[in-house]
């Protein structure tokens, strides 16, 4: 939030007189109405209800007692935890196979506009409906995957009912169908950097791993940052897939701070939900904006 | 009874008529109408569905909230009724004639401030277990009256060959009816358990009786009773299972009579049921859970109309529509309803608990304003061997806390 505000006033000097002159003020105030209604209404109304206990029908106001509470829930560091791994590991394998597939989906393989289509298929269903077909497939006696291991002799795990697998069982769901738009992302990345690099690196004779090593691989440190920074907001985030796959269970095994906070409004407890959505909102600048000033610094090195 | 229908005869206008999703809701409620509307040629009724559950709270809070509810509309009696702010949101139906017909029992559960605000939707329920006749006479098995005879009995069918108990965790909240459905052998244990746990006094960690319910679950999962599926299994899965003998058990509400009446109506006579057991084979008694009811907005534009509704469905014409649309699943708290003389068997096995002379007594939501929220999770967890017994009740005291300040409670 910070880091984009000082952006912003940064460039505002030099855009200042074009601006000017190509539109009056009153051209922006639809767009300004709009956003006040819309975003900054209900972020400074949720900053107040979060100090409320709040049953929709009446509130009052108890202070930051909601926000003591919710740091007392018991399973919010579980949750804290969980929602880091699956972040973490839901954007690292997108990082590593979303090269790998755009690698090979830029080299000269057979079919392969079909293969970018396939790999892209699953970012155009629906989530809940990937996450219901995948808890059928998931099903420990009758899903289609167990039953396959069953037949080469491998009795499967129980991928969504055993505590130890199922925020694993969900991530691997999240990375098949997030991969397509990562591959995507690196492909066009890929094609961008010129081939003088790949030509120049051929007289010096560099093998094909070396080519991948020290041409690919830092030439592409832009589209890396691109995917890195959207999966990790989008695993922080993350709560369709979860609920519709899990519910945050067995138990509490696979809650995030998404459902923590959402199973806290079903049980109608408001003002308590608000508080923990400042708090995810907190939590995801804290991490995210050092992670992108980090990533943006490393590519100004370049 | 005569009065009432000449003068729904007159009635005209419009009303809404908000319903859950599941199938006994939407059937009975579209019986309801159809009857209703065909005896009034000049009204006419708009039917609403809504999800059940945590999202249809939900629903239901933000619709009152925003005058924007339903004229008629059906929702949870006891603690969730309270939580609906009665006096500010529905219609007082205290003195509407209908209301001499209707149990006090039912009255004091979806009362507040003084008025009576609902009319039962629904037969009273049991809470217990359902268990496979045939099983029971091929292995000849007693109806267990303590908990012992009940564990005795599983290890037989598992020494059979079959499912003891069968759980369905795929739908959590079916996963709370062992630590629920005892109730009757906490309070015969504790009278004053009720009074204490909403006053801050007494805990289920600390309660040996309350405690009993989070280790009957334990039990049964250390003993390996449970079918191989439990954690992904649901609800339909858990009455075909019980209903076709694939496992023997099944712990439930008595509305399931309903549900396996519509999917496997083959089987609906192979179905018994009894009461939980406690410890004492001498007191054996039933946890009984109030019907949930229908309520009147204080929005609605056509008040006459909407109690003259309300009326029909707590008459006993209204009763034998239901038992018409969906089966007769318990006894009605409404004066003159009969049930049919073919009853389930399930559904006959239940009776006598609420009969003269019966042992019952009412689950804990309707004697306390506090259910915690997390408590299907934290059986899921106990039934599945995650978390130990002691460690869940402790669990669940703290859950229950939380509910409690934020209902604003005295001494929390």
């Amino acid at each position: 939030m910070t880091a984009t505000t000082l952006g912003a006033t940064g460039v505002v000097p030099a855009l200042k007189t074009r601006r000017r002159s190509a539109y009056p003020g009153w051209f922006f105030l639809p767009a300004a109405i709009i956003y006040s209604v819309l975003f900054l209404a209900p972020t400074f109304a949720s900053l107040y209800f979060s100090l409320t206990r709040w049953t929709l029908f009446d509130a009052t106001f108890i202070g930051l007692d909601n926000f003591a509470q919710f740091f007392r829930e018991p399973f919010l560091i579980q949750g804290l935890v969980n929602t880091i791994v699956y972040a973490v590991v839901t954007s690292g394998l997108k990082v590593i196979l979303g090269m790998a597939l755009a690698v090979m989906l830029t080299s000269q393989i057979v079919a392969r506009g079909y293969l970018r289509s396939v790999i892209f298929f699953p970012v155009l269903v629906s989530t809940v409906g990937v996450g219901i077909t995948f808890t059928v497939l998931m099903h420990p006696t009758a899903g289609a995957i167990n039953e396959t291991l069953a037949m080469i002799g491998i009795k499967g795990p129980g991928w969504l009912v055993d505590p130890r697998l199922a925020l694993y069982s969900v991530a691997m769901v999240d990375v098949w169908k997030g991969v397509g738009l990562a591959t995507v992302i690196y492909i066009a990345g890929l094609v961008a950097i010129p081939r003088d690099y790949y030509e120049a690196a051929r007289i010096d004779g560099a093998t094909k791993w070396q080519n991948f090593i020290y041409v690919t691989l830092p030439l592409s440190r832009p589209a890396t940052a691109t995917v890195i920074t959207l999966s990790f907001i989008g695993g922080l985030r993350t709560f369709d897939l979860i609920w519709a796959m899990t519910k945050g269970g067995p138990g509490f095994a696979s809650d995030t701070v998404a459902s923590v906070i959402y199973k806290q409004y079903q049980a109608g407890f408001y003002g308590l939900s608000t508080a923990g959505n400042v708090v995810l909102f907190v939590l995801i600048g804290i991490l995210v904006v050092p992670l992108t000033m980090f990533l943006n610094r490393k590519q100004g090195h370049e | 009874m005569l009065t009432a229908s000449a003068v729904n005869a007159q009635q005209s206008g419009n009303l809404s008529f908000l319903v859950d999703n599941g199938p006994q809701s939407v059937a009975v409620a579209e019986a309801w109408v159809a009857a209703f509307t065909e005896q009034n040629p000049d009204v006419s009724i708009d039917m609403e569905i809504r999800p059940g559950g945590g999202d249809g709270d939900n629903i239901v809070k933000t619709r009152l909230a925003t005058g924007s509810m339903a004229d008629v509309f059906f929702y949870n009696s006891g603690s969730l009724f309270q939580a609906l702010n009665p006096t500010q949101n529905l219609l007082p139906l205290t003195n509407e004639p209908f209301q001499a017909n209707i149990q006090d029992s039912f009255k004091s559960v979806v009362s507040a401030g003084g008025e009576v605000y609902g009319a039962p939707f629904a037969p009273a329920m049991g809470g217990g277990i359902f268990y496979n006749k045939p099983l029971y006479e091929e292995l000849g098995l007693e109806i267990p009256k303590s908990w012992d005879e009940f564990m005795a009995n599983n290890e037989k069918i598992k020494a059979a060959g079959k499912t003891a108990v069968i759980q369905t965790y795929g739908e959590t909240w079916t996963s709370q009816l062992f630590v629920l459905a005892d109730f009757y052998n906490v309070l015969a244990a504790e009278p004053d358990f009720a009074e204490k746990y909403t006053n801050n006094e007494a805990k289920f960690a600390t309660s040996p009786a309350a405690l009993r319910g989070f280790e009957k679950l334990q039990e049964v999962f250390e003993a390996g009773y449970l079918n191989a599926d439990f954690g992904a299994a649901t609800y339909p899965d858990g009455l075909r299972m019980v209903a076709t003998g694939e496992g023997a058990h099944y712990p439930m509400l008595t509305f399931g009579i309903g549900a396996i009446q519509e999917t496997v109506p083959d089987h609906i006579n192979d179905v018994g049921f009894f009461a939980q057991p406690g410890d004492s084979a001498d007191s054996n008694g039933l946890t009984t859970w109030m019907p949930d009811s229908i309520y009147v907005a204080k929005s609605t534009a056509n008040p006459d109309l909407a109690k003259a509704f309300v009326a029909f469905i707590a008459s006993p014409e209204g009763c034998d529509i239901r038992n018409e649309a969906v089966g007769a699943t318990g006894p009605y708290m409404i004066a003159g309803c009969e049930l049919p003389a073919d009853v389930p068997p399930a559904v006959s096995d239940m009776l006598p608990y609420f009969q003269e002379g019966g042992n019952n007594a009412p689950a804990l939501e309707f004697l306390s304003p506090i259910k915690g929220p997390a408590l299907e999770q934290i059986t899921v967890e106990v039934g599945s061997g995650i978390r130990s017994a002691a460690d869940g009740a402790a669990l669940y005291d703290e859950d229950v806390r939380k509910q409690a300040q934020q209902l604003g409670l005295a001494g929390w």
